[in-house]
């Protein structure tokens, strides 16, 4: 049993996890389609990208009030993402967090398979895409060739500190990633240059004061500026030119780290072979279900005529996809509608009786 | 007693958006909005405002033109840490979901950077 405060996850374990319905994405929509498919007995694995629950709301607003959620007249990203996760413990859905899902393929028995980038499977009778703007991927910096340099000396996010031993390591920005990464690299480094746009850092004041001190005692050098352009072959970076207040200056780099914040890809989803307009799923409007029998898609992510693209909207179309998933999951069973006001039933799955 | 016509119609303000290849548009916006939302009323390229104006990105960064600089004002601290999420930040950077449109910016100018991202 987990802790009443922790968030289950999955532990390691091999072979394919089985299951009833795997969504993609923990955002509000995702979170309420958990309790939606909890009260008719529907068992569900969740997939998010980031490493918390909230999608948008814990991404890009956590702290920004929302006014327009029904009979909660104010409440932050972070407070309604919270309370979705209170209300949809007693379904003990299991997380499965800092993975994508790249592959989605229906078996010989009509069961999908799925697979996330760090290789866990699920076979699930019912997928529900709940990826609103798509996943979070880092920002790639519009530097003119900088995609070639990708994975080679252009990296994202560091695997193996070793990796970056004796480098002439370039790293852009402000924020936690990019001091961290100054602070953690620059021991192995060959020359480690934070580039930040200006003299100020959004990073944890005291990250901020240990760079400032290796900058005194040279180990790092702190450049106020922007890179305009990257030299190279083969995907081997060789040099960068910033333009500083003083003009441009060119340094030696072989491998750059830029941390520009996130942006919303849509990601393996357009691979998938589901009716797509302008990057956004197509679903009726009964079951908000796909041109694919048993893949649904609710929130931001999906689209039909009308669509509003408000959290609220998306708790009504995970409703209305439980009811469907439920013929899927349990096509013998007859669902008598209920309510949680009266149902003795629904009451003993919330825990309340 | 009932106000005229002119008194309750919302007064407007005139923004002028230069796209990176020159190309002018000016356009009436209603004063309240933010720059951004009067870009996306009037299909201003260029402007994409990802987060829908929550300042929780940086694509809706634009170059305040010189003369209008001390009329919108300063960035917040929070607006200058996004906009170190945006791309080639100059002295006029702003983002344009955080500039509110009213008559003391009236015949503003504002430049759309080459790229968002």
């Amino acid at each position: 049993m987990a802790e009443t405060n922790s968030i289950p996850t999955a532990s390691e374990s091999s072979g394919p996890i089985e299951t009833d319905v795997v969504i993609i994405g923990a955002g509000p929509c995702g979170l309420f389609a958990v309790f939606e498919l909890g009260l008719l007995d529907i068992k569900a694995h969740v997939i998010d990208i980031l490493d918390r629950p909230g999608g948008q709301c814990a991404e890009l607003y956590p702290e920004k009030p929302i006014y327009d959620v029904p009979a909660l007249p104010v409440v932050t990203g972070q407070e309604l993402t919270e309370r979705l996760m209170e209300q949809i413990k007693p379904f003990n859905p299991v997380f499965h967090f800092s993975e994508r899902i790249d592959s989605l393929s229906k078996g010989p028995d009509g069961r999908f398979h799925l697979k996330t980038d760090a290789a866990t499977e699920f076979i699930a009778k019912v997928v529900v895409i709940a990826a609103g703007g798509g996943s979070f991927t880092p920002k790639r910096p519009p530097l003119n060739g900088i995609e070639e340099y990708e994975g080679k000396s252009v990296f994202y996010s560091v695997r193996k500190i070793e990796s970056m031993r004796g480098q002439d390591i370039v790293i852009v920005g402000g924020g936690d990633s990019a001091l961290d990464w100054t602070l953690n690299l620059a021991p192995v480094a060959k020359s480690l240059t934070l580039i930040h746009r200006r003299d100020e850092f959004r990073a944890a004041p005291h990250s901020v004061e240990k760079m400032r001190k290796m900058v005194e005692d040279a180990s790092v050098r702190l450049m106020i500026g922007q890179v305009t352009t990257i030299e190279g072959r083969g995907g081997q970076l060789s040099a960068i030119e910033v333009k500083t207040a003083a003009g441009q200056e060119k340094i030696p780099c072989t491998a750059m780290l830029p941390f520009f914040g996130l942006t919303m890809k849509l990601g393996p989803v357009a691979d998938w072979g589901l009716n797509l307009n302008e990057n956004l799923i197509v679903v009726d409007t009964e079951r908000f279900e796909t041109n694919e029998h048993g893949i649904f898609a609710i929130g931001d992510i999906n689209t039909y005529p009308g669509k509003l693209k408000l959290i609220l909207s998306g708790f009504h179309e995970a409703a209305l996809m439980a009811q469907a998933a439920h013929k899927i999951v349990y096509p013998d069973k007859k669902l008598l509608f209920q309510y949680t006001t009266s149902s003795s039933s629904l009451q003993k799955k919330l825990g309340v009786k | 007693m009932l106000a005229s016509f002119e008194d309750t119609r919302a007064a407007m303000t005139k923004i002028t958006f230069i796209q990176p290849d020159g190309e002018s548009q000016t356009v009436d916006a209603e004063n309240g909005l933010t720059v951004m939302e009067a870009a996306k009323l009037n299909d201003i390229a260029g402007i994409e405002a990802e987060c829908g104006g929550a300042c929780a990105c940086a694509t809706c960064h634009v170059y305040v033109d010189d003369a209008w600089r001390d009329k919108v004002g300063k960035a917040t601290e929070m607006e200058e840490d996004m906009l170190d999420f945006a791309f080639d930040v100059r002295e006029g950077s702003r983002l344009s979901c955080q500039i509110k449109v009213s008559d003391a910016i009236d015949g503003i100018v504002v430049r759309v950077p080459a790229k968002q991202f």
